[in-house]
């Protein structure tokens, strides 16, 4: 409560604020650029609880202090980093060999092993290790170094996507091997072999990042960069329109009054979507018809223009329409009258009140949104309302995930998720069925046996053209048979100083970590 | 003196046990779940078994009275647990946060009691005056006025609108040396905020106090006596005056911590306050257990050091009662 009444002053303080500066100064900060385009101040909205690699720190890659073996590209396209090329993947696809990068030291100087490449992947494999995404490297059998310079990888079942789960950064184990791994102070004072040494980190205020001057790829231009800790959006902005930050993390409405005055508004395309679960246990949502008129009953232009400002664009599934895995033919027009005709075939009449009955059973179920998050609980009231145009009634509700959770079997949830790096990471645990109700996997309980089968024979070939048709094949029968209501994929947006010159953004997934935004590359910037 | 500080450390003890209790009875009832908290996002995709694993490691499926005996066992002996919420041993959380908590709690505190002390005095002396108004208007504002509000608005006006003092943080953003001048000039804002946000209670206290006093029978002698007007203010009416102030320094000390709370996010101010809302919402209970001890620690010697100040002011009073 009190979280929300500081963001409604928050936001009347700042717009009071925002009119009075663009009448009164110009930003300041800028004569000095001479001197400060070798260091960068970002604002960012999260910290993370540990620096820690083995409790998951940079588990998608990309963690400034820390590499992979691999990492990505600005296309997300996977490329070597403490590898020295792409693994090899022998014995159908159970065995991946790596060769490691030669002479690559870790910033206190000590070399990198395979040693460290086995330590890191068993600490976090070990049962006594508090790392909540070990389930990510379940098909890891064992870890083993041949001689100094090469890793062998064997996995229980073949697992086409296995090379994106080795971006994962490096643990030394010279430090952090003789510590407790939940709570040693490594965690707070990481070493790797980044292109960034951590300086300092001021819980709750800021986490400064100085330059590897012996990083393996190249020194970098920006020496220093610091990502201060501002939890409230409304400050956020504050900081950046004061010229105490150079960057940040703005929401669509805080980062429209940023257009044209000295900044560049980055927006960062994401695999971030929005859904609403149709779960099969519910006798409304679990009916195929009722999935279907819904699907085309929603007007998901209408809530990227309304909701998120333009920034996003209308989601059909797991995979964003621009994306190569999305299949092209499986958009669904906004068409609310023949979803009407579909309820009606099905025997789904309308009743007194307007909502729609079959043998005695309403079509009303419960849509339930986390209490707090103003982007779910809007993409839930348009949700109804549009529903509510078919005859069809979503009570929205709001809760916390310990009131969801019980429900979820039974109720709608408007859900969020998404992670770019490969088809299998999201679809496999969203619509696999027999991880229904395993945590929150497959919200959904979808149950579709054809759709099974397809996820499958994705994650085991190897063949790029073979996983193509499966994921085709899973998206297809999304459209026959809809588990959970696409609504959006979301834009995060940044607001970066001009001096910095043109940046660009990668693809981002669902939680967006300290390297996501303009800055995912800092260590190539050339001001 | 010795005896009643004695005696309130011995019934300190029975407080802390019963405290520390409270606080992890009513964790437990509360719908939080440690491992969800723990896990994070990573939570929403990982499979139960990965869960069902966390949940022992962290010891979180024993009952609340194991719970609450082994922690208190284990913080006799001098080791504070591991905080889940931060990765990391309690007694290093506090030790990295409470410090800038402090020097922010008592460099406002010390300003609210002197300015407030100040404006009573300059109020109290011609009741119904100018400044009697103005500064008894200021005070019932400034006690409306919550702290965070204050906050962005002094943001807004000294950081945004003049550019004379830095917004937030506890050194210049992007420094990593932490020196005096740069703590200082960041310290101005918050412990002023927070200073605003505790002054009206003294200022009222004060001029109502020396106010009463000026009435009373010992003031009206001393004026009949001749004595200067100063004299009487500060030597008669003050002394007399202050008694009650004393007793509302250690009962503003709770006041103090939460409205810490406040100022300490809207600054970004490093201290244990963001800490403790995270431990709270974490069900974090080792961190939750050591911080609820340290603001009942505070809230007792608060009370004490009132006690002891009103005894060394009024030697009426003495030390036994």
């Amino acid at each position: 409560m009190r979280a929300r009444s500081i963001r409604g002053m928050g936001a009347l303080a700042t717009a009071t604020a925002l009119t009075a500066v663009a009448s009164a100064c110009s930003a300041p900060g800028e004569g000095d650029s001479a001197a400060t385009a070798t260091s960068a101040v970002v604002g960012i909205a999260y910290e993370p609880e540990t620096l820690s690699p083995l409790l998951g720190f940079g588990k998608d890659g990309n963690s400034k202090i820390f590499d992979g073996l691999l990492t990505h590209d600005a296309d997300l396209e996977l490329k070597p980093a403490l590898a020295v090329a792409l693994p090899k993947v022998t014995d159908g696809g159970r065995t991946y060999t790596y060769e490691l990068r030669r002479g690559v030291k870790f910033s206190d100087g000590h070399p990198f092993t395979a040693e460290d490449v086995v330590f890191t992947y068993e600490t976090i494999l070990d049962e006594k290790t508090n790392n909540a995404s070990k389930g990510e490297l379940d098909a890891v059998r064992s870890v083993e170094a041949k001689g100094d310079d090469t890793v062998v990888f064997r996995l229980k079942y073949p697992y086409a996507p296995f090379a994106e789960r080795t971006v994962l950064p490096i643990a030394p184990e010279h430090i952090a091997g003789g510590q407790d791994a939940n709570t040693g102070s490594f965690g707070t004072k990481p070493v790797g072999t980044g292109p960034y040494k951590l300086a300092q980190w001021s819980k709750g205020e800021q986490l400064v990042l100085e330059a590897n001057s012996g990083y393996w790829g190249g020194a970098p231009k920006i020496k220093r960069f610091t990502m201060a800790i501002i939890r409230d959006d409304d400050v956020r902005a504050t900081r950046l329109r004061s010229g105490d930050l150079d960057g940040a993390i703005l929401p669509p409405n805080l980062a429209k009054a940023f257009k044209g005055s000295g900044q560049k508004t980055y927006a960062a395309e994401s695999f971030d979507h929005r859904t609403v679960t149709l779960p099969t246990g519910n006798r409304v949502t679990g009916n195929t018809a009722v999935r279907r008129a819904l699907d085309i009953a929603v007007d998901r232009k209408a809530m990227v223009d309304g909701i998120l400002e333009g920034a996003g664009k209308k989601a059909y599934g797991p995979v964003p329409t621009d994306s190569e895995w999305f299949t092209e033919g499986t958009e669904r027009a906004y068409d609310p009258k023949k979803a009407r005709k579909i309820l009606d075939a099905a025997g789904w009449k309308p009743g007194k009140d307007g909502i729609r009955v079959k043998d005695g059973v309403r079509a009303s179920f419960p849509l339930w949104y986390v209490s707090g998050d103003k982007l779910r609980q809007d993409h839930a009231l348009a949700y109804a309302s549009d529903a509510k145009k078919i005859g069809v009634e979503a009570k929205v509700q709001a809760g916390t995930w310990e009131v969801i959770e019980p429900r979820m079997p039974k109720d709608a949830v408007l859900a969020g998720g998404g992670s770019p790096a490969d088809p299998d990471f999201d679809q496999y645990p969203l619509l696999r069925s027999d991880l229904a109700g395993d945590g929150f996997n497959n919200m959904g309980w979808y149950d579709n046996a054809t759709v099974d089968r397809a996820l499958e024979a994705g994650r085991e070939s190897g063949d790029p053209a073979e996983r193509k048709a499966a994921y085709d094949t899973v998206q297809r029968e999304l459209v026959k048979n809809p588990g959970y209501t696409f609504l959006t994929h979301i834009d995060h947006l940044y607001v970066v100083d001009d001096r910095f010159g043109e940046l660009s953004t990668q693809v981002e997934p669902h939680d967006h970590g300290l390297a996501a935004g303009p800055w995912w590359n800092v260590e190539d910037w050339r001001p | 003196m010795a005896r009643l500080a004695g005696r309130r450390a011995l019934f300190a003890v029975p407080v802390l046990g019963i405290v520390t209790f409270g606080v992890f009875a009513i964790a437990a009832a509360s719908p939080f779940d440690p491992v969800k908290a723990y896990a994070g996002t990573a939570g929403l995709s990982a499979s139960q078994e990965t869960l069902d694993q966390l949940r022992a490691n962290l010891g979180a499926d024993e009952p609340l009275v194991t719970r609450w005996w082994n922690w208190l066992a284990a913080a006799v002996r001098g080791d504070l647990g591991d905080s889940s919420a931060l990765r990391q041993p309690v007694a290093d959380v506090i030790g990295e946060r409470v410090g800038w908590s402090v020097l922010l709690a008592a460099t406002a505190f010390l300003v609210a009691v002197l300015l407030g002390g100040l404006l009573g005095v300059l109020a109290a002396r011609r009741p119904g005056g100018w400044t009697d108004r103005a500064v008894s208007s200021l005070a019932y504002t400034l006690e409306a006025a919550p702290p965070f509000w204050l906050g962005l608005l002094v943001i807004w006006l000294f950081a945004l609108k003049l550019g004379l003092l830095p917004a937030g943080g506890l050194t210049d953003t992007g420094s990593t040396v932490v020196t005096v001048g740069q703590v200082a000039r960041h310290l101005v804002l918050p412990a002023a905020v927070l200073a605003l946000s505790q002054l009206p209670w003294f200022v009222l206290y004060v001029r109502q106090g020396v106010g009463d006093a000026l009435q009373e029978d010992p003031v009206r002698g001393a004026r009949a006596r001749g004595l200067a007007e100063r004299t009487v203010l500060l030597g008669h009416a003050l002394r007399s005056g202050m008694l009650p102030v004393l007793t509302l320094i250690g009962s503003r000390v709770p006041e103090l911590i939460t409205g810490a709370l406040l100022v300490e996010t809207v600054f970004s101010w490093p201290g244990i306050a963001a800490a403790t809302v995270e431990a709270a919402t974490a069900v974090d209970f080792p961190l939750l257990a050591a911080l609820t001890v340290l603001a009942t620690i505070a809230v007792l010697v608060g009370n004490l050091l009132a006690d002891l100040l009103y005894g060394l002011a009024d030697p009426r009073v003495g030390f036994d009662g």
